[in-house]
C-alpha cells in the first residue's frame, strides 16, 4: 500500500523536524501515560498527549492507531517503521533496542475512540482545509467532550466558512455531551444538528440520553424533521436513479423510435446496431492507446461520430439489400431482422472473440459529486445529458432538415411524396440510416455502463420495445416520456421487490397497459390510423 | 317517433383531433324504405355507417334501431346479430376461401365457436346458398377462390353474402364503384328487388345510379344533413348545386 | 394441409418411430438417437402449434416455448419428486436444491406432483391457463400484428427473470435436473426411452389430426377469415377474439404437451427454455417447412434441428451464421415454405397481409 508508506515517510520527516526544532524535552512527560500498564492509563495519555503540544504527537498517536507504537520498561517509547526503530520522544532513529523487552502498547475500543479523537483535535490546525475538515467531521463523530477546548479554539483561528460550519457542529455534539452544558446552550446545539440533517446529525441526535425535557422534546421534533428531509432526498436520489435509467432507455429506444415509430419497420436487429456503437468504441479506444495516448480523454467525442456512421452505414445497407423487399410484411420483417441479428453478433463473436471487451472510462467521466444529500456519478450525468442531447438533435434533424421533411412526406403519404418527385427508396434508406446511427451512438454510452460483448444488444431489444409502444408509435416526445416513466417506476420498484422481481413487474403492468391502450400512451388519432 | 322508424340517428356528433366528420346528424329511415345518401368527400357518409355498424363510438348522439335499442351501446358482431349487414366500399371477401364457403360463413346461424367446430352442413343450408347463388348470379363459380373473382363479382358476392345474414337493413356503400354500365344497370336492379323484403341505405357518388334506384335522396355535407328529398327536389336545390352538383 | 400430405406425414411419424424403437430393440440402433429423434418430435408439436396460430390466425406468438417450458417444469416436478431419497441430500421430500437453499417444508405448490396424472394435468392446465388468461386480455382489445408479438415476447422474457430466481422454487439457474425414475421405470433404460419416443411420436399425431380437424372445420374456415380480414368477420356477427382465444389455448396446451414429453428426453429443464430467443426458433422451423400447412411445420421442426445437431457438432461457429440465413433467406425467397414448392395446385394461399404501418 504505496499510501501507507508515504505516510510513514512524512511521520519520520515529521519527527526529525520536530526533534531538531525542540531538543528540550518537557518537564512533566507528557508521554509517560502511553508506556502505562492500564487500557485507563493509555486512554489518559493519548488525552494528555494530544493537549500537551509535543510536536511528535500526531505521529506518536498515529503510529499507536497503526499498531507500531511499542513500550519498554522505564517508560521507554519506540514506534516500529520498515526501516527500523524511531524514539517516540524525540522521533530520532532509536539503535540499541532491546526487542525483547519491547511490546506493543494495548488497544481496545475504549483506546481506538481516544486515539481518534485525539488525532482530530490534532488535526484541527493542519494548514490543510480538507484536513481540517475531515478532522472536524472526526470529532463530530466521537461526541467526545474532551475535544470541546480544542474546536473552541481551532474555531476561533478557523477561516473557511465550510469548514467552521462542520466544526460548529462538531461543538454542538461535544457541547450536548458535556455535562456542564446549559439547557439555552443545549437547545442551540440541538438547532445545529438539527441544520446538518443528515443519518450522523440524526443517529447522534435520537441517542442523546440524560437531557432536560425541552431539549429532549427539541431533539425529537428534529429527527422527526431529518427524517423528513432525509425521505425527500432519497426521493430525490431515486428519481436521478430513475432518470439516469431512463435515459440509458431512451438512448436504447430512440433509433427504434424512428425505424419502428415512422417507419413502421421491426428491426429484431437493432440492439446489434447498438453493439456495434459499442464494438466501434472499443476500437477507437484500441488504436488510441497504441498510437496516439493523449488523445484517450477525448475517445468518446471520437467515437460518437464514428459509431453513428458505422451503424448508419450498417442500417443503409441492411434497408437496400432486405428490407425493402419486406414493406407490407411486418411479421416477415421481424423474422428476417432476427436472423440478421444472429448472423451480426456472430460476426463480432468471430472477430472480437465471445468474451466481454473492456471499455475504459475517460477520467472526466469518472468519480462523483454529492448535492445535497444525492450522490451523482458523473458518467450517468453526462449519459443523461448525452441522451437529451441526442434526442434534441433528433427532433431538430426531423423539423428542420431537408430530410426531415422528406421523411415525414413519405410516411404520411408515400405516393402523394412520391408523386412530388421525393425519392421515395432513398429517403426510406436514408431514415432506416438514421434509426441504424442513432442506436450506434447509443452503444457508444452503454459502453461505458454495460459490458461490451457480442450480447449486449440482446439485453435492450424488448425493452426498447416496449418503450416506443408504450410512448405511442410514432411520437418522439411519447418515447421521451415513456422511457423516463418506466426507469423511474423501475428504480423506486426496484427497493421494494428487489431488482429481478422489479423488472418482472414492469414487464407486467406494461403487458396489461398494452392490452389496455394497444395504441400507448400517446396515441395518434384520426381516421388514418383506424383502417 | 313513429312505430314504423327502423333506424334514427338522433344529434350525432363524432370528431377525430377536432375535425368533426359528423355535426349533429339526424336521420330518419322508414322500416322497408330504400335510401340513397350522396354527399361530396368528407361529408361523413363512411363514418356514418361506421356508428350505425358500431365500428366509431359517436361523441354525442344517439343510433335508435328498431323499436328502443340504442346501438350506440353495442360492438359490431352484436349489431350484425341485431340484422344490420354492411357492404364496404372495397369489396371485402374472404380470398382464399371459395365462393361457396364464403356465403356459407355469411348465413345466418349460430357463430359461436362451440357451433361452428362440430358444424356440419345441413341440406337446408345448401339450399339457401343456393337460392342465393342464383340472385348473384354466381351459379357457376362455386370452387373457385373468392381471391380469383373479377371485381364486380366480388361486388355481388358480397352483397349476396349481406343476403345470407338474413338483415333487417343492409348497409351499402358504393356498390357500383369500378363497375360497367351494363353490371351497374343490373346491380340497381338487384338493390330494387332486395328492397321488397329488406330496408337499404346506399351510399353513392353515381348520380345515374342513383336516380335509376328511384328512392328518397338524402344528401350530406360537413357531417350533417344539407338536402333531403326526392332526386328531383335534390338536385334542383341550389345549396346542393353549390356544394356537390356544381354548375 | 391436403388430406394425402396430412396422411403421408401421419405414416411417416409413425411408422418411422415404430422401426426407429423396433430396430433399437434389436441393436441396430443406438439409443442416442432414440432419444434425439424424440427430442425433434417434441419440438415438433412445439412447431405445430406455433402453426395452430400463426399460419390460420395470423397470431404471431414470439413466446410459445413459454408454454413448452411450463409443461415441461410440470413433468420436471414429478420427475423430481420421483428422486425421493436418491439426491445427493437424500430427503425423501425436498429436492435437493431446496435443500441446499435450507428450505423446511415443500412449497403448496410442489404439493401432488409426486402423483404422474396430477403432473400431467398440471403440465396441460398451466399453459392453457396462462394462454387463457393472456389472451383475453389480448384480443378483447384488439392487441394485434406486431404489437402481440412483442407482448408475446415480454410475457417470456418475464417468466425467464423469473424463473431464474431461487425464490420462485423451481431450482433457479440450474432448473430440474438429476432425474431417476419416470411412472417407476428407470429413465436410463432402453425401454423407457423406446417407449417415450413412441409416445412422442403418438402425441405428435394425435395433435395433428386434432389440428387439422380444428383448421378444416367451419370454425377453421371462420378462423382464416379472421386472419385475412378480420373486421369483416365482425361485421358478420362473429366475435373474433372468441376465435382466437380457443384456438390460442388449444395451441398453448399442444405446446405444453411437447414440453412435458420433451424433459424426460433430454433430462432437464431450465431457465434458459423460457429465453425469447427459443420461442423465435420455433417460428423459423414453421416458416421454413411452410406457414399454415400443419405438416409443413413438422417437417420445418425437423428439418432445422437434424440440420442444427449436425451444425452444432461439426461446426458450431457456422450454426448461428446458417441460421441467420435461414431466417433471411426463407422470408426473403421462399415465404411459402419448402411444402410451398411442391403444393402448387393446392388451394391458393392467403395474398401477403398488406397491413397499414402503424
Amino acid at each position: 500500500m504505496p499510501l501507507l508508506r508515504h505516510l510513514y515517510f512524512l511521520a519520520c520527516l515529521a519527527l526529525i523536524a520536530a526533534s531538531l526544532a525542540q531538543p528540550a524535552m518537557a518537564q512533566d512527560d507528557p508521554f509517560a501515560g502511553l508506556a502505562g500498564d492500564s487500557f485507563d492509563d493509555i486512554r489518559h495519555g493519548i488525552e494528555t498527549l494530544a493537549t500537551s503540544g509535543a510536536p511528535t504527537a500526531a505521529a506518536v498517536i498515529a503510529a499507536l492507531q497503526e499498531g507500531n507504537l511499542y513500550s519498554g520498561p522505564d517508560a521507554a517509547l519506540f514506534i516500529k517503521t520498515d526501516d527500523g526503530w524511531l524514539d517516540a520522544r524525540t522521533g530520532k532513529p532509536a539503535t540499541e533496542v532491546a526487542e525483547d523487552a519491547l511490546s506493543p502498547v494495548k488497544m481496545n475500543n475504549g483506546v481506538r475512540r481516544a486515539a481518534e479523537a485525539a488525532m482530530g483535535s490534532l488535526e484541527l490546525y493542519s494548514p490543510d482545509a480538507a484536513i481540517r475538515r475531515h478532522a472536524a467531521e472526526a470529532v463530530l463523530k466521537s461526541r467526545d467532550p474532551a475535544a470541546l477546548e480544542g474546536l473552541t479554539r481551532a474555531l476561533a483561528k478557523e477561516s473557511d466558512a465550510g469548514v467552521r460550519r462542520i466544526m460548529e457542529q462538531a461543538r454542538a455534539s461535544a457541547l450536548l455531551a458535556t455535562p456542564e452544558t446549559t439547557e439555552a446552550e443545549r437547545l442551540a446545539a440541538v438547532a445545529t444538528l438539527r441544520a446538518r440533517g443528515d443519518l450522523d446529525a440524526r443517529a447522534m441526535l435520537a441517542s442523546l440520553t440524560a437531557q432536560p425535557p425541552a431539549v429532549a422534546e427539541a431533539a425529537a421534533t428534529a429527527v422527526i424533521a431529518i427524517d423528513r428531509m432525509l425521505q425527500l432526498w432519497g426521493l430525490a436520489q431515486g428519481v436521478f436513479y430513475g432518470l439516469s435509467l431512463g435515459s440509458v432507455l431512451l438512448l436504447a429506444a430512440a433509433g427504434l423510435a424512428i425505424t419502428f415509430g415512422v417507419m413502421g419497420v421491426i428491426n429484431m436487429a437493432h440492439g446489434e446496431m447498438v453493439m456495434l456503437g459499442a464494438y466501434t468504441t472499443f476500437v477507437v479506444q484500441d488504436v488510441i492507446k497504441s498510437h496516439a495516448p493523449y488523445l484517450f480523454e477525448a475517445s468518446l467525442f471520437i467515437a460518437v461520430p464514428l459509431a453513428f456512421l458505422v451503424a448508419g452505414a450498417v442500417g443503409i445497407a441492411v434497408e437496400r439489400c432486405m428490407l425493402r423487399f419486406l414493406y407490407g410484411r411486418p411479421l416477415e420483417t421481424l423474422l428476417a431482422t432476427w436472423g440478421l441479428s444472429l448472423a451480426m453478433q456472430q460476426t463480432v463473436r468471430s472477430t472480437f472473440g465471445a468474451s466481454n471487451r473492456e471499455v475504459s472510462t475517460p477520467q472526466w467521466m469518472s468519480g462523483a459529486t454529492q448535492w445535497g444529500g444525492i450522490t451523482i456519478t458523473y458518467n450517468r450525468l453526462v449519459i443523461i445529458v448525452f441522451a437529451a442531447l441526442v434526442v434534441a438533435a433528433l427532433m431538430a434533424a426531423l423539423r428542420y432538415t431537408a430530410l426531415g421533411l422528406r421523411m415525414r412526406a413519405v410516411t404520411q403519404n408515400r405516393r402523394m411524396a412520391a408523386a412530388m418527385g421525393i425519392r421515395t427508396p432513398w429517403v426510406d434508406a436514408l431514415t432506416f440510416g438514421l434509426g441504424s446511427g442513432v442506436a450506434g451512438m447509443a452503444g457508444v454510452a452503454l459502453s461505458q455502463i454495460d459490458n461490451v460483448s457480442p450480447n449486449l444488444g440482446q439485453g435492450y431489444i424488448i425493452d426498447s420495445f416496449m418503450v416506443v409502444v408504450f410512448g405511442g408509435v410514432g411520437n418522439l416526445w411519447g418515447t421521451v416520456v415513456s422511457a423516463l416513466t418506466l426507469g423511474t417506476v423501475n428504480k423506486f420498484l426496484e427497493p421494494l421487490a428487489g431488482a429481478v422481481l422489479g423488472k418482472i413487474t414492469v414487464l407486467v403492468l406494461l403487458i396489461l397497459f398494452i392490452q389496455r391502450k394497444p395504441r400507448g400512451m400517446f396515441p395518434i388519432k384520426g381516421r388514418a390510423v383506424e383502417s | 317517433m313513429s312505430t314504423d322508424t327502423l333506424l334514427y340517428l338522433d344529434n350525432v356528433t363524432v370528431s377525430f383531433d377536432g375535425f368533426r366528420a359528423l355535426n349533429a346528424l339526424s336521420l330518419f329511415l322508414q322500416a322497408g324504405e330504400m335510401r340513397a345518401v350522396i354527399g361530396p368527400n368528407g361529408a361523413g357518409k363512411t363514418t356514418m355507417m361506421d356508428v350505425i355498424t358500431g365500428k366509431t363510438r359517436p361523441d354525442e348522439g344517439k343510433v335508435v334501431f328498431g323499436r328502443d335499442t340504442d346501438l350506440t351501446r353495442l360492438d359490431e358482431p352484436a349489431i350484425a346479430a341485431l340484422g344490420i349487414g354492411r357492404k364496404f366500399q372495397k369489396p371485402t371477401v374472404f380470398e382464399p376461401h371459395t365462393v361457396w364457403d364464403n356465403l356459407l360463413l355469411a348465413l345466418a346461424g349460430d357463430r359461436r365457436p362451440r357451433f361452428t367446430l362440430w358444424a356440419r352442413q345441413s341440406s337446408e343450408e345448401r339450399d339457401r346458398i343456393e337460392a342465393i347463388l342464383r340472385t348473384i348470379r354466381l351459379a357457376d363459380h362455386i370452387k373457385r377462390p373468392a381471391g380469383d373473382l373479377s371485381h364486380g363479382q366480388k361486388q355481388w358476392l358480397e352483397i349476396g353474402m349481406l343476403l345470407a345474414q338474413e338483415p333487417q337493413l343492409l348497409l351499402v356503400d358504393e356498390p357500383v364503384a369500378g363497375m360497367t354500365d351494363a353490371e351497374t344497370e343490373q346491380t340497381a336492379e338487384l338493390l330494387r328487388e332486395i328492397n321488397k323484403t329488406r330496408s337499404v341505405v346506399v351510399v353513392e357518388h353515381d348520380m345515374h345510379f342513383v336516380r335509376a334506384l328511384g328512392v328518397k335522396v338524402t344528401v350530406l355535407h360537413e357531417g350533417s344533413v344539407l338536402s333531403e328529398g326526392s332526386i328531383d327536389h335534390v338536385s334542383n336545390d341550389p345549396r346542393v348545386i353549390e356544394v356537390y352538383l356544381g354548375r | 394441409m391436403s388430406k394425402v400430405s396430412t396422411i403421408l406425414c401421419l405414416v411417416l411419424i409413425l411408422g418411422g418411430a415404430g422401426l426407429l424403437a423396433a430396430g433399437n430393440a434389436t441393436g441396430a440402433v443406438p439409443t442416442y438417437a432414440i432419444s434425439l429423434v424424440g427430442k425433434y418430435l417434441c419440438y415438433a408439436m412445439l412447431a405445430l402449434a406455433v402453426d395452430l396460430v400463426w399460419g390460420f390466425a395470423g397470431i404471431l406468438s414470439l413466446g410459445h416455448a413459454a408454454f413448452f417450458a411450463l409443461g415441461g417444469y410440470a413433468m420436471g416436478m414429478y420427475l423430481m419428486r420421483q428422486i425421493g431419497t436418491r439426491g445427493v441430500y437424500g430427503n425423501a421430500i425436498l429436492p435437493d436444491f431446496m435443500v441446499f437453499l435450507n428450505w423446511k417444508e415443500l412449497p403448496w405448490y410442489w404439493h401432488g406432483f409426486d402423483n404422474p396424472l396430477f403432473a400431467i394435468l398440471i403440465a396441460l392446465a398451466v399453459p392453457g391457463l396462462l394462454a387463457f388468461v393472456f389472451g383475453w386480455f389480448a384480443f378483447r382489445s384488439r392487441v394485434s400484428g406486431v404489437y402481440l408479438s412483442i407482448i408475446t415476447q415480454a410475457l417470456t422474457y418475464a417468466l425467464l427473470l423469473a424463473f431464474f430466481r431461487n425464490d420462485m422454487g423451481f431450482g433457479g439457474n440450474n432448473g430440474l435436473t438429476d432425474f431417476k425414475d419416470i411412472f417407476g421405470f428407470s429413465l436410463q433404460s432402453d425401454g423407457v426411452r423406446r417407449g417415450l419416443l413412441l409416445a412422442s411420436a403418438g402425441f405428435l399425431a394425435l395433435q395433428l389430426v386434432v389440428a387439422r380437424y380444428v383448421v378444416t372445420s367451419r370454425f377453421g374456415k371462420v378462423l382464416i377469415a379472421v386472419r385475412d380480414t378480420e373486421s369483416r368477420t365482425r361485421f358478420l356477427g362473429y366475435r373474433p377474439e372468441r376465435y382466437k382465444l380457443f384456438v390460442f389455448v388449444l395451441s398453448a396446451v399442444m405446446a405444453g404437451i411437447g414440453g412435458a414429453l420433451y424433459v424426460p428426453q433430454v433430462g432437464i429443464i431450465n431457465p434458459s427454455e423460457f429465453a425469447p430467443a427459443n420461442s423465435i426458433e420455433a417460428v423459423i422451423w414453421v416458416a421454413v417447412g411452410g406457414r399454415g400447412t400443419l405438416v409443413g411445420a413438422i417437417l420445418g421442426a425437423l428439418l432445422v434441428n437434424a440440420g442444427k445437431t449436425y451444425f452444432t457438432g461439426a461446426l458450431p461457429e457456422l450454426w448461428l451464421f446458417a441460421l441467420g440465413a435461414l431466417f433471411i433467406l426463407v422470408t426473403l425467397l421462399l415465404p411459402k415454405g419448402i411444402l410451398g414448392l411442391f403444393a402448387r395446385s393446392t388451394a391458393r394461399p392467403a395474398p401477403p397481409v398488406v397491413e397499414p404501418a402503424e
